[in-house]
């Protein structure tokens, strides 16, 4: 009964989306403000039925209701109540679900804090935002329908794949969805304005927190994501440049370039041709991530003929967003023209510099992530494009954002004086060059990883410093720390943003450099070295959880004869979905992190071991945090609040 | 839920059997070479090799039969004394360029190569064009108090 409540009230939103596309437009064309009205109200109604929708299916996972074929396919009533409830968007027609039901949210939020949005804007902005909805909802009733039932309940389920039970991955596509979906809002207000013709600080003012918050998000999703990758799969790695992530990887990309080119549009008025397509842009890299991801056409061409139909719809949604803003853009930007000048050298060119690097390095990503495709449709070639092409394509350009960056940031608005800027970052420029030419002499191989790493994030880092600590001009030091603590939050986010990309440079650089592998065979009782670390085997120990079987050995860890602790590396399978997954023991530390995983029983009694030292890893992940609370602290600032000041007075104007 | 308990055990039966059965490592470690810097040659060839079972990954980090194989097969080539260049080539004539993992630079990806390069350029020189033709036409009127909020934004 929940299960057909939950199915209809999606059918039930995927009605009210096509009203609220049509309807308030109309009445924005004959100029009747109650149809225009309704926007606000079937805005909110889509979203709690989708929530219903959402709710009731969850429900179903909760329960364990194997009537429901999606539930039979993704869960066990063994499994613990967290991956139950994961479970609900760890398959794919319920993460769509949970994608319109963050695009209804971020609607309804509108919809309730847009009060000093001019209503029929509001009312284009949220029908755009339905047209969107309800291509996404068509998508899941026609192609992906989670409320599928079967006649004859089977006894249990499949399981949800062992490899994503794990709390890390459990709360890892809620967060990329919100990213993604965040993007959808920016692009609703980039095809709104376009249809009114007008764009200027107040617009660019809205669209800054959401093009901040679907980074901050994807920041969090993608470090999420790279962090399970790290503990779960087994080796330590961090980043494979596979499609799947490369699709989440190109909207962050891009949203970092919309951010930015949106804080020129809010300060100067420029840019604003090419911050709507950037929009456009980011939305669109957005869909594409979804249909790499969903289609499954890269990782296997074939898998995608056999059933085609999903992938052919997104597709479709991608060719009618991407195609249909594009076309709008060429048609209606002529007519959006900004009247501010800056010169050469001034923080605006600096951030066209940013934009302009951030986009072609998506697009390398983009070109690489779809290559393969290509090849094989144009030349019938059957090739590869993996980790080592990226690693030469991509990271030229994200070094050259390294380097300009922290001039760019601290460069004055309109026009710039590159001597004076650089008075606060000389210090940044020496200490980075130095620590590099340091740990270019001391080490003994070849790799350049290591001393540019170093250099460049310590000229982000101490460059961030520098600019923050120039802004607060005073002769003494009272002065100066009272100014520091009057700046704005947007100010310490930029901060934070910034040198959280230089912490993550850092440990990028250090784990790819410097890493120590040592794999042997250990029989029980002895022990080995690796650096300055002993490990000395215990043994092995089997034992059966709730719904795996493990094997776990024991090894205690000295460093320099100091004890260290226990680390207990795992082997666990999963009978239910037939898998292994192997649970290595990661020590944490500032410096280091050590690996240990445990392998394969030998044929004379010993076991195959694997330890890593992993120098700063946490470093990588650490940074990502830093940027992402960045972007929390900037959205917070009080500037870029949806209701500000003088909301109630413009209201009035607006309604005349 | 008992019954489910029994049938969970008689699978924990069949899994103990299975268990001693399955690899879960990549380079195993009587695959290492004695000499350590054939080893890390192995390694860096490796690196750059797909495996052709997987899924985007190459054979150095994959616990498949095939990729243990042709790890096997460039350490036997390397200890021969071949060249890095050598071992590859002779594996791409073997399985076609489908295992590189980084395709090579030629007329066919062109395109892959070149385009981050050639659309920097072109940005650049888009970018420094609409610089130097900055236009002046102003936009449709605003109300005044929309002015003196813009006003407002752009002064903090």
């Amino acid at each position: 009964m929940i299960i057909e409540l939950g199915h209809l009230a999606l059918i039930l939103a995927f009605s009210l989306s096509i009203v609220q596309l049509i309807v308030p437009m109309i009445g924005i064309k004959y100029k009747w403000s109650n149809l225009i009205r309704l926007s606000g109200p079937l805005a909110s109604f889509q979203f709690l039925l989708t929530f219903i929708s959402f709710g009731a299916l969850m429900n179903a996972f909760i329960t364990s209701d194997f009537s429901v074929k999606l539930v039979v396919e993704n869960s066990h009533s063994l499994k613990p109540m967290l991956y139950k409830i994961s479970g609900t968007w760890g398959n794919h027609e319920g993460s769509m679900l949970l994608w319109v039901l963050i695009l209804t949210f971020f609607g309804f939020l509108v919809a309730c804090f847009g009060s000093n949005l001019r209503t029929d804007f509001k009312a284009r902005v949220l029908s755009v935002q339905s047209a969107i909805a309800s291509c996404f909802f068509a998508f899941i009733l026609f192609t992906s329908n989670p409320f599928e039932r079967y006649s004859i309940a089977p006894l249990n389920g499949h399981d949800l794949n062992p490899l994503l039970q794990d709390p890390g991955l459990a709360f890892h596509p809620p967060f990329l969805y919100m990213g993604y979906v965040g993007l959808s809002m920016s692009f609703s207000f980039a095809i709104a304005a376009l249809m009114e013709g007008r764009v200027d600080a107040i617009w660019a003012r809205w669209v800054r927190p959401w093009a901040l918050l679907a980074w901050t998000f994807l920041t969090i999703g993608i470090a999420m994501g790279s962090w399970w990758a790290y503990y779960e799969l087994g080796w330590g790695g961090w980043w494979f440049w596979d499609p799947v992530e490369n699709a989440s990887f190109m909207p962050w990309l891009v949203s970092g370039a919309l951010l930015h080119s949106a804080i020129v549009l809010e300060k100067r008025e420029i840019l604003k041709n090419w911050t709507i397509l950037l929009a456009i842009l980011a939305f669109s890299f957005s869909l594409i991530g979804t249909f790499i991801v969903r289609s499954g056409i890269i990782t296997s061409v074939h898998a995608f003929a056999t059933d085609p139909t999903r992938g052919v719809f997104i597709l479709i949604i991608i060719f009618l967003a991407t195609g249909g803003g594009l076309t709008l853009f060429a048609f209606r930007s002529k007519k959006i023209t900004s009247k501010n000048t800056f010169s050469l050298v001034s923080r605006e060119s600096a951030l066209i510099l940013n934009n302009l690097l951030l986009v072609v390095s998506a697009f390398v990503v983009f070109i690489g992530t779809l290559w393969p495709l290509f090849a094989d449709l144009i030349f019938g070639k059957k090739l590869s494009v993996g980790a080592p092409f990226f690693d030469i394509a991509f990271t030229p350009f994200f070094i050259a954002i390294a380097i300009v960056l922290p001039v760019g940031a601290s460069l004055a608005w309109k026009r710039g004086n590159l001597g004076r800027t650089m008075i606060a970052l000389w210090p940044a420029l020496i200490l980075g060059i130095s620590l590099g030419s340091i740990v270019w002499v001391m080490q003994t191989g070849g790799r350049m990883m290591a001393p540019v790493g170093v250099s460049l994030a310590t000229w982000l880092i101490c460059g961030s410093i520098g600019d923050v600590w120039s802004r607060t001009r005073g002769n003494t030091l009272r002065i100066k720390i009272k100014r520091l603590l009057g700046l704005h939050r947007s100010d310490f986010g930029k901060f934070m943003a910034h040198s959280g990309l230089g912490i993550t440079i850092f440990g990028i650089a250090a784990i790819t450099a410097w890493e120590i592998e040592d794999i042997r065979i250990i029989k029980t009782g002895e022990s080995f070295d690796v650096g300055s670390y002993n490990f000395f085997f215990k043994g092995v120990t089997n034992s059966s959880e709730k719904n795996y079987l493990v094997t776990r050995g024991e090894f205690i860890v000295k460093n320099n004869d100091k004890l260290i602790g226990t680390m207990l590396p795992e082997k666990r399978y999963y009978p239910i979905a037939r898998m292994w997954t192997t649970e290595a023991s990661i020590d944490q530390g500032i410096t280091r992190d050590l690996y240990l995983v445990i392998g394969e029983e030998q044929d004379d009694g010993g076991w195959s071991v694997r330890t890593y030292l992993k120098p700063f890893a946490n470093w990588i992940w650490f940074g990502a945090l830093f940027m992402a609370a960045g972007g929390i602290l900037s959205i917070s600032d009080r500037r870029l609040r949806f209701s500000v000041g003088t909301t109630r007075a413009s209201k009035v104007s607006f309604n005349e | 839920m008992n019954k489910v308990l029994t049938g969970f055990q008689v699978l924990i039966f069949f899994a103990w059997i299975l268990m001693n059965s399955t690899s879960v490592f990549a380079v195993e470690p009587d695959e290492v070479l004695n000499d350590p810097k054939l080893e890390e040659r192995a390694r860096g060839i490796s690196k750059n090799l797909r495996c052709l079972v997987c899924r985007n990954e190459s054979i150095d980090d994959s616990n498949a039969e095939l990729a243990k194989d042709l790890r096997l097969l460039v350490r036997e080539r390397l200890v021969l004394g071949e060249s890095n260049k050598e071992i590859t080539d002779y594996i791409v004539s073997r399985y076609g360029e489908y295992v590189l993992l980084m395709p090579a630079f030629g007329w066919s990806n062109l395109l892959l190569w070149l385009c981050g390069p050639i659309m920097l350029v072109f940005g650049s020189i888009i970018a420094f064009w609409s610089f130097k033709n900055k236009t002046h036409t102003s936009n449709i009127p605003l109300s005044e108090k929309d002015e003196q909020r813009i006003k407002d934004i752009l002064k903090d």
